[in-house]
């Protein structure tokens, strides 16, 4: 799934650029010309991984669709930080309408367009987990049903943090939130709630349902890319630490993304038409623990009597993901 | 304009807001000190040449190092490379090896004939170099460079010192020596060799000279009283190795003896091997860990076959036997006598114990502080009597090329602020850039099938000149394992990583600059720096 096979010992492909590289194999966001979508003064707060998810995706749409982009866009803290009234931090066209109604939204501006035959713009949906996985789930999987043309992104930041972090049903277990405080036998989020999104996604068998994160940035445009490349109901999850709502210290946002990827938790995969048909090798496996001791919301699990039993589950999900995904290189 | 109630700016772009007020602390771009040029005693800037050379432009590598060293392609076969023990990502996997990149970028510039840009501009003054080794021509070298004329007055009869005398041509051939000592003297400077100077001040006034740098170097064997029947062949290191230079090379016999711990001993001893002896024997008063000579070079010599008797001193050396005596360390680590002797067949004893200093051309000198058989130097190189500086071998030091080079380097710029009545004022030193400034997740591991290659071809390099250095792409590729600690590598990082996209890319070689109108001070761009070349400074209220 990697973008190109060239390694160096120095840069890798990991860094966003590199200067012993040519200009065509670098990232998107190495170039000068970005478009940079959503651009300085948007009012999100320090370290914000939505911000930056944000930016990297339609950065990456906005060059694979020639700059013939429309987004339509959910409420949540991405369309407050970015659109305070009379701002706008965005560069491309796009429209707020509700907090569930970004898929149906988009949907009609794709049907409109088709009517019209403009065949050159595209059309991007996005919202956060709350407007996706909660508010806006039926809009978007009667969007996938349908298999209209829109590619829908969500960014994942694990509960609702505009509205002060109360639990999403992509909040994960033992997270504490303003709704699920660490009290009593099981503090935080229970365990065997919530969905997974991209697994109903890809249960829909549209055209293409990928993972992607913002510690992997190569990965994510090379995922957006290929989403662009294909016509009809598309969904990209984009995992995005929130400093904020997870207790965390603001330049810990990429390397709290990596953990996650790193530790099993979330799996990068891309599937198409139902198939996986790739995941991100895990390149250096890392317990759960490196993930969660960073995040005040889950400091009630390393008290003084740190909640073994509770990383165990957390761990054993994590290995579960591993398994599933076949998340880690064959050994050499 | 009329604006409707409660809005006070016009519609637009967010740009109006300056989000950079929210900051608290900023980030700012600096240079950290690699460990490799932190260690390297000739002050190389490594990381900057390794930089040009990972692109390929081996030239402008070379440009940058010889600005420190004028002796590349000699250094790479060399010098011990203490670089390489400190370097950063030995903590991740292997050391660079820096040794062998200097190697290929020293034979690069032999085998294309790249010269030294003469000075443009001519001081007027004239200084003396007494000595011909490495830390007089590197002094020669960089006083050149700076516009004087200068004459390098050699008492032997070929220039390159303990270069040349003190060690082996498995290490050094003499066309690499040669070559890089011609393109000094190419520069404009003046080499008179068999030409010992006896009186320094009677010779400075005589060639009218503005100031003197000497660098004799430490010639002369030191003996111990070791009791030795007549048909004894005792010799001396130094005088074994300068008769390798000469026509007809030592006789040492089949069994020889080597009484010493230093790099002399143990050259010697690989030498008498290479004569072809079937046994050459280190005898050492201590052991191992004590052993002064580079920790390389006793490997190399043991895996050639040399014996190493530690905790033994020689007592008597007969016709073919010699008597050594056993050693114990005691409690403060030193060896005591054991009183258990023991018999060595040998054809000769060779004595490796330590130089000294021909000090005969400071008779007379006012101001002068010797102690211990070494000048005195203060912290700009010169002794006590103005005027004249000093260093290599006849200062105290550690004794390696290295360092010489260093000395000449660091004395040639105090003597130029020197002869223009200024202080040389070395520019401060930048912090360490250690690995916990680094983010080393961001380096890719080496592909499996270059890094075996890789290795054998830098052991090779080390041990054996028959065996060729790097070619060019595992140079390339040993060059790009640099992770370029501390310093800019402009990987697009920070500039990918500010979700504010307040980081503005000045385009190649120009790095960034961070936009503070916009920057919340976050500190993303520090904590993704693959290099630790970004510090979080806290605003001033």
């Amino acid at each position: 799934m990697e973008m190109q096979p060239i390694k160096f010992y120095q840069t890798g492909t990991f860094t966003v650029g590199n200067r012993l590289l040519g200009e065509d194999q670098r990232a998107v966001q190495a170039n000068l010309q970005r478009t940079n979508s959503l651009n300085c003064g948007h009012r999100a707060c320090q370290g914000c991984g939505e911000a930056l998810g944000a930016r990297y995706a339609i950065d990456a749409a906005m060059r694979a669709a020639n700059k013939q982009l429309i987004a339509a866009n959910a409420t949540g803290c991405l369309e407050v930080f970015s659109t305070p009234y009379p701002e706008t931090s965005w560069q491309i066209p796009w429209i707020h309408s509700l907090f569930g109604n970004a898929a149906a939204v988009a949907a009609g501006i794709a049907a409109a367009l088709k009517v019209k035959g403009r065949t050159d713009v595209r059309v991007i949906a996005q919202g956060g987990d709350g407007g996706t996985t909660d508010i806006g789930f039926g809009c978007l999987s009667g969007m996938f049903e349908r298999n209209d043309d829109v590619l829908y992104i969500c960014y994942d930041n694990e509960a609702y943090m505009n509205t002060g972090v109360q639990r999403s049903s992509a909040t994960p277990p033992a997270a504490r939130t303003a709704t699920t405080p660490t009290v009593g036998a099981h503090p935080g989020n229970a365990f065997g709630q919530g969905k997974n999104l991209p697994q109903i996604a890809l249960a829909h068998n549209i055209p293409y349902v990928a993972t992607a994160s913002v510690a992997y940035l190569r990965d994510l445009e090379s995922k957006v890319m290929r989403a662009m490349s294909l016509h009809g109901a598309r969904y990209i999850h984009i995992f995005v630490p929130c400093p904020l709502g997870w207790g965390a210290a603001s330049q810990d946002t990429i390397k709290l993304a990596r953990l996650a990827v790193e530790s099993g938790l979330f799996p990068l995969f891309e599937a198409e038409h139902g198939e996986v048909t790739g995941v991100y090798k895990i390149r250096k496996p890392m317990p759960v623990e490196e993930y969660l001791k960073p995040q005040r919301r889950f400091a009630h699990l390393f008290g003084p009597t740190p909640a073994l039993e509770t990383i165990a589950r957390l761990q054993a999900g994590a290995d579960r993901n591993i398994r599933k995904f076949g998340l880690l290189a064959e050994a050499i | 304009m009329k604006k409707p109630f409660a809005i006070t700016l016009d519609v637009g772009s967010s740009l109006a807001n300056h989000t950079g007020s929210w900051r608290s602390s900023r980030p700012v771009y600096i240079d950290r000190m690699p460990p490799c040029n932190h260690q390297c005693p000739a002050g190389e800037n490594i990381q900057a040449w390794l930089y040009h050379a990972e692109s390929g432009d081996y030239q402008s590598a070379w440009r940058q190092l010889v600005r420190d060293n004028p002796f590349p392609a000699i250094m790479g076969r060399v010098c011990y490379h203490s670089c390489e023990s400190v370097c950063n990502r030995g903590k991740l996997d292997q050391s660079v090896g820096i040794n062998s990149v200097e190697r290929f970028l020293g034979d690069e510039a032999l085998r294309r004939a790249w010269k030294f840009v003469p000075p443009q501009r001519e001081s007027g003054k004239h200084v003396l170099v007494v000595g011909a080794g490495p830390s007089g021509l590197s002094a020669a070298y960089q006083l050149r460079m700076l516009g004087h004329r200068v004459t390098i007055r050699e008492a032997g009869s070929m220039a390159g010192g303990m270069m040349r005398f003190g060690i082996p041509k498995y290490r050094l051939p003499r066309a690499v020596l040669d070559a890089e000592v011609a393109r000094i003297v190419e520069l404009g400077v003046r080499l008179e060799l068999g030409a010992k100077v006896t009186n320094i001040l009677e010779e400075m006034q005589r060639g009218r000279y503005d100031a003197a740098f000497l660098a004799v170097g430490a010639h002369i064997a030191k003996r111990a009283y070791i009791p030795a029947g007549d048909s004894a062949r005792v010799l001396d290191a130094i005088a074994v190795l300068r008769e390798m230079e000469g026509e007809t090379p030592p006789m040492l016999g089949r069994r020889v003896v080597v009484y010493g711990g230093g790099n002399t001993a143990i050259d010697v001893a690989r030498t008498a091997k290479r004569l072809g002896a079937e046994e050459a024997i280190i005898v050492y008063r201590r052991t191992r860990e004590k052993m002064p000579a580079n920790a390389l070079e006793i490997q190399e010599a043991l895996q050639e076959g040399v014996l190493i008797k530690w905790l033994s001193t020689i007592k008597q050396a007969g016709g073919t036997r010699i008597t050594v005596e056993k050693m114990a360390l005691d409690g403060k680590g030193f060896p005591q006598p054991t009183g258990e002797f023991e018999t060595l067949d040998a054809d000769s004893l060779v004595l490796a114990l330590g130089q000294d200093v021909d000090l005969g051309l400071l008779n007379g000198v006012a101001g002068l502080q010797l102690v211990d058989g070494v000048v005195q130097v203060d912290s700009q190189m010169m002794t006590g009597h103005a005027g004249i500086f000093a260093g290599g071998d006849m200062v105290p030091a550690e004794r390696n090329v290295t360092v010489a080079i260093g000395h000449g380097k660091k004395a040639a710029r105090h003597i130029d602020a020197w002869l223009r009545g200024a202080g040389y004022v070395s520019p401060p030193q930048h912090e360490l850039a250690t690995i916990d400034k680094l983010n080393p997740w961001y380096y890719a591991d080496a592909p499996k099938t270059v890094q075996p290659q890789l290795d054998i071809a830098r052991r090779k390099s080390t041990f054996d000149e028959v065996v060729q250095g790097l070619d060019e792409t595992n140079a390339l590729f040993e060059a790009r394992r640099c992770l370029s600690c501390g310093n800019c590598f402009e990987c697009d990082n920070c500039y990918g990583v500010c979700p504010d996209n307040a980081v503005v890319k000045l385009g190649p070689g120009k790095r960034y600059q961070f936009n503070l109108d916009y920057c919340k001070g976050c500190g993303i761009c520090v904590a993704e720096c693959p290099c630790g070349a970004i510090r979080m400074e806290p605003e001033r209220v």
